[in-house]
């Protein structure tokens, strides 16, 4: 019995291979090795986390955005934060894990989101760096996951990155207009960009000596570039920008380095990424403890929906 | 599969505009039809990407596996009749 069914096993992983192989997808109802989906279900749902608590940094701007047409473009940004949350869950959900499941393992503290959604937006000036920055940085990161080899989840990137787009240009034409400004706002940017830039360089995870997950995801194509690639790839798109602005970045060991035809950069302080992550950042706390009220307070409103659909069947 | 107290899952198809057919684009949560057809409107067509939207609880789709013995699609593997290159046309018969 066990022989038969370590042959078939051997058969399905043979299959799963091949498909991977080939670079063809693999769908929900493929058979997959167990730790295969379990990475999966890892990384799409820090994906989504990073998403929804992603809303809430940006979000407290919508109010105080200094003019309508400002106001407008955060709200707009900020949905489309939920959507892509909802996107990625919907995807996380054909590996067979629940919605609730998901939002209860965060809760808990057991699956994590992004580590740069952990600091504050404490000027006006951050709405425009989190979109030319932490957008930028997420738009490298997200370009070569639209060819995963889950098929769900590749086709939610695609869906993202198609957005994605509006949010780093909104930012980066916000920034451009703040420089045009007063003495002042163009401070305020230099200020913003002094406090971010190393939390969005962290935000590729450590460097590929350390990170214990990429060797097989890239077996799996589950990653198609190591952090260290993409990391580096993101400075070289970002400098120019930089420059371009009239901003300086705030890093001493970034040099065009003319061999390599790419930008030496410093590394980021990784004892201080390990502690945001391990859950000792500004805002932690605070961006679990909003989730949890919007959940608990949002209970009510799921509660009735439901009786009302029930309701609704038996008259009919 | 449907957790106790959770919105049942609903299946999105989107029409992106006239002469095509509705899409596969994924799926959301909804308490009952109606607000799955809202949800999706907020959800996949924030940029005009439809024309129209149909929704469908998940639980009521009857999928092929993949993994069947005897695949589903064996018989139409050996009938390459059905495809228009296994007839041979002189070239000079025009329109064909």
């Amino acid at each position: 019995m066990s022989q038969v069914a370590d042959r078939e096993t051997a058969e399905l992983e043979t299959v799963f291979e091949q498909t991977i192989a080939d670079n063809d997808r693999i769908e929900p109802r493929d058979w997959m090795p167990e730790d295969y989906r379990r990475t999966l279900v890892r990384q799409i749902a820090q994906h989504a986390h990073s998403e929804i608590i992603g809303m809430q940094p940006e979000g407290t701007w919508i109010t105080r955005a200094p003019s309508l047409r400002r106001k407008a473009i955060l709200l707009a940004k900020v949905q489309d934060e939920a959507g892509h949350g909802l996107y990625l869950y919907s995807a996380c959900e054909t590996l067979g894990v629940s919605r609730e499941e998901l939002t209860g393992l965060l809760l808990a503290g057991k699956q994590k989101y992004s580590s740069i959604f952990n600091y504050p937006a404490l000027s006006y000036a951050d709405v425009g760096t989190i979109g030319w920055l932490v957008d930028g940085a997420a738009i490298c990161n997200q370009v070569p996951l639209c060819r995963t080899s889950y098929g769900p989840y590749g086709r939610a990137m695609i869906r993202i990155c198609k957005e994605e787009s509006f949010h780093q240009r909104q930012g980066y034409e916000l920034l451009l207009t703040m420089m045009r400004g007063s003495e002042e706002q163009r401070a305020m940017v230099q200020e913003s960009v002094d406090r971010l830039w190393w939390p969005t360089l962290m935000m590729f995870g450590p460097p590929d000596s350390d990170s214990a997950n990429t060797e097989r995801s890239m077996a799996w194509g589950i990653k198609r570039h190591t952090n260290d690639e993409l990391r580096q790839r993101f400075v070289d798109m970002t400098v120019p920008q930089a420059e371009r602005l009239g901003v300086t970045l705030p890093d001493p060991k970034l040099a065009w380095n003319e061999e390599t035809g790419r930008y030496d950069f410093g590394q980021p302080d990784w004892e201080e990424f390990w502690r945001v992550v391990k859950g000792a950042g500004p805002c932690n706390r605070e961006r679990l403890a909003h989730r949890q009220s919007a959940y608990d307070e949002g209970a009510w409103v799921r509660e009735a929906a439901l009786a009302f659909a029930a309701s609704e069947r038996s008259e009919s | 599969m449907t957790v106790k107290g959770e919105w049942p899952l609903y299946e999105v198809f989107v029409r992106s505009k006239r002469g095509l057919n509705h899409v596969h684009v994924g799926s959301l949560h909804a308490p009952d039809d109606e607000l799955a057809l809202r949800h999706a409107r907020d959800v996949y067509t924030r940029r005009n990407e439809g024309v129209s939207i149909w929704v469908v609880r998940s639980e009521a789709i009857t999928a092929s596996s993949p993994d069947e013995k005897d695949p589903l699609f064996a018989p139409s593997g050996d009938k390459v009749y059905r495809h228009p290159t296994f007839y041979d046309i002189p070239a000079d018969v025009p329109h064909i």
